[in-house]
């Protein structure tokens, strides 16, 4: 049975311009112990859906749209209340979130914040929760755990509170993870870090691991499935080697095209022409339509669905009509179709 | 050129420190705590304490019949006779501790309140004027020792009365033949409390108020913001003098409604602070870690937005010393014989020309705390807030 379990998922926000589908649709499914990559560029709803399953959208502008469903371990999440939906966040679920400067509050040390989450959630006296969160410390790599835990954040360096952060949401045995571009702000060497901390306490603990990036070689290196995300939907979905090997949608071939070291030949980049449409206002028909190298007649007719690939076994999608119409797929203009897969390898 | 000179200055200074901490530096804290700090060159520091301990040792020895007496005598003494010995060994203890522990360890605070006290102290009016303020509250708290008279006691009213500064009237005598000092002094009490005692009350009012406007935002917001627009749309002199003829004046009733009509700036400034500290993520980060919204607000947020209430506060204490004093000259706060300064300011309105005294120092003492207060509050603002730190 999957851990976390997410169905037709809206989420949208009332603003002055109209309504923003932020999220439109999507669904997905994670099991225990597994990491999922959500990967896309701004504005495309990666954090709205990891806001969505905590329950912490703000509300008002934002709300869930009747009809979506997110299940965490059976449970219904959309529609819990919200006594019932704090008491998960923390215990079931926790997450870490992209700016580890600001993600500290300035005003404690490190211990008292750690110490402030044991002891809501476990229970734990003073002296325990300083025990346990000592015990943290030293396992997301912190050096002088003893002392660093009564430091106040300033005193810390950004990977060090991204640390802090990590051992705040490990603190109390969570089953679900969701690390919302938990490396952007980091310099690479620290990236790195941060990474294989992440993907060691996984597999400790056989926690499930939502990662959220915009980050390709985070995903090569860390997920095992990853879904691509344009304007609010799941555009294509596969196993980490499936997408990176033979990408499907025009999207995320495009995505992998402005790679460095990608574009086969290429001296320069090849960017994605155009720019994300705005989310209020989401064209007809595909919405990658406007940028996207193949698109004809039919494309914006009607939106295309997300396409099985490789038949139901596989778990590939393509939200693209190229899935019904292979013939299509002769570029326009020339792109590496069919080079050789060869996963990007992150810069150490 | 200047440069250097500082240099070799505070080069000398430390050294000074130095050689007061080893050669008998704790024998002469002990015997007047503060001089070495002085001898060091730390004059704010050793003057203070040097002068508080000088200032409470006098009181001790030329009122030791009264201070004795205290203990056992009304709550007022009792509080007078704590502060003397809180004040006293106090001065000692900082002095001995200061000693020790030298002034050379450096590795100076970075925290935030550090920054914002290092920079508090290179403001040397700010300084002072905080020391004004600690003044006025030690003589309000000691004043049952200080005061030669009973502020209501009345001499003979025909040799006594109208009498100008002398030995025996420091300040003169009224129309009713009461010493001015001893009025002043209890006046102080008076002024400085409910000062203090209003301003905390619109601050608590304001704080938790603006807090879970801003926090929470939607519809408990704009309750809450209209609540402030009404306050605030209201003369609040006119509001204060209609509320004070509906019931009788008295102490309680002028600082309850002074600390209620005052709450709606705090309010603003906090929900102003707490809307762009909401958009912070270890706010968004305790809330997904399972943190009530009661614990957000009490726990991260308030704690964040101290420095800009601090300084409403110190402000506010200002502005209604000024207010009690404006309600009392018109006969609509503290009563008579009780004495306040607005009173005593109305009571020289008469014989102003030939009784200056009876005016003049009350009024001399209202511009005094109030600047004071003004002085301490602009300091803690340029000191609290990083953009005026220069």
């Amino acid at each position: 049975m999957s851990l976390l379990q997410v169905d037709n998922l809206r989420t949208w926000f009332e603003t002055d311009s109209g309504t923003a589908r932020a999220v439109d649709g999507i669904s997905f499914a994670l099991r225990k112990g597994e990491t999922l990559g959500i990967v896309g560029e701004s504005g495309c709803g990666k954090t709205v859906t990891s806001l969505s399953i905590m329950g912490l959208v703000p509300d008002p502008p934002g709300r869930i749209v009747e009809g979506s469903s997110v299940r965490l371990n059976g449970r219904e999440l959309v529609g819990m209340s919200a006594g019932d939906l704090r008491r998960l966040r923390g215990n079931e679920m926790a997450m870490i979130f992209q700016e580890p400067m600001t993600s500290l509050n300035p005003v404690y040390t490190v211990g008292n914040q750690i110490g402030e989450a044991l002891r809501l959630h476990r229970g734990l006296d003073r002296a325990e929760a300083r025990r346990v969160g000592v015990e943290l410390l030293r396992e997301v790599g912190i050096s002088d755990p003893e002392q660093r835990f009564d430091e106040h954040p300033h005193q810390l360096s950004g990977g060090m509170r991204q640390r802090v952060m990590i051992a705040m949401a490990l603190s109390c045995e969570p089953e679900l993870l969701i690390a919302d571009e938990p490396t952007t702000a980091l310099d690479v060497t620290i990236q790195a870090q941060i990474l294989e901390l992440l993907a060691d306490a996984q597999s400790a603990r056989g926690m499930a691991m939502l990662l959220i990036t915009h980050d390709l070689g985070v995903v090569a290196e860390v997920c095992d499935r990853m879904l691509v995300m344009y304007a609010g939907q799941v555009v294509e979905a596969g196993t980490v080697r499936q997408v990176f090997g033979e990408p499907r949608h025009p999207y995320t071939r495009g995505l992998l095209d402005s790679l460095p070291g990608r574009a086969a030949g290429a001296r320069r980049l090849r960017p994605i022409e155009g720019t994300v449409p705005s989310a209020t206002e989401w064209p007809e028909g595909c919405r990658f339509r406007d940028r996207c190298p193949h698109a004809w007649e039919r494309c914006a007719e009607s939106p295309p669905p997300l396409l099985v690939v490789d038949g139901e076994a596989s778990g590939r999608s393509s939200r693209c009509w190229l899935e019904e119409e292979p013939e299509r797929r002769v570029a326009p203009r020339p792109s590496p179709t069919g080079s050789a897969p060869q996963r990007p390898g992150r810069p150490r | 050129m200047s440069e250097v000179w500082t240099e070799a200055r505070s080069d000398a200074r430390s050294r000074a420190s130095r050689r007061v901490r080893f050669r008998g530096g704790p024998a002469l804290g002990i015997v007047l705590p503060g001089l070495p700090q002085l001898l060091a060159g730390r004059l704010a520091a050793g003057g203070y304490v040097t002068a508080l301990w000088v200032g409470l040792v006098t009181l001790l020895m030329y009122r030791w019949e009264r201070v004795w007496a205290a203990p056992t005598g009304a709550l007022d003494e009792q509080i007078a006779f704590a502060t003397l010995a809180l004040g006293i060994a106090g001065a000692l203890a900082w002095s001995i501790r200061d000693l020790r522990k030298g002034r050379d360890p450096l590795p100076m605070s970075r925290s935030q309140w550090g920054l914002a006290s290092r920079a508090f102290r290179k403001n040397r009016v700010a300084v002072l004027a905080v020391g004004m303020v600690a003044f006025f509250y030690l003589v309000a708290l000691l004043t049952p020792f200080i005061a030669p008279f009973d502020p209501t006691f009345q001499g003979d009213l025909l040799a006594d009365r109208l009498s100008g500064p002398s030995a025996t009237h420091l300040l003169g005598t009224d129309h009713f033949a009461r010493d001015i000092f001893s009025r002043l002094l209890y006046g102080a009490r008076i002024s400085l409390s409910i000062g203090f005692v209003a301003v905390s009350i619109s601050i608590t009012i304001g704080t938790l108020l603006g807090a879970v406007s801003g926090y929470l935002g939607g519809a408990v917001d704009s309750v809450i913001m209209r609540g402030v627009d009404m306050v605030i749309s209201f003369p609040r002199l006119v509001l204060l003098i209609t509320i004070i003829a509906l019931f009788e004046p008295s102490i309680t009733l002028i600082v309850v409604i002074l600390g209620l009509t005052q709450w709606p700036q705090v309010t603003r400034i906090v929900r102003g602070e707490v809307l762009s500290l909401r958009e912070r993520e270890f706010v968004q980060a305790g809330a997904a870690l399972g943190f009530s919204r009661v614990r957000i607000v009490l726990r991260h947020v308030i704690p964040n937005i101290l420095a800009p209430v601090i300084v409403a506060a110190s402000l506010g204490i200002g502005d209604t010393i000024v207010l009690e004093a404006g309600l009392s000259f018109l006969g609509l706060g503290v009563q008579p014989p009780t004495p306040s300064w607005g009173t005593m300011v109305a009571d020289g309105r008469n014989n102003l020309l030939g009784a200056w005294w009876i005016s003049t120092f009350p009024g001399l003492a209202i511009v005094f705390v109030v600047l004071s207060f003004n002085l301490a509050g602009d300091g803690l603002r340029d000191a609290l807030d990083p953009r005026l730190r220069s």
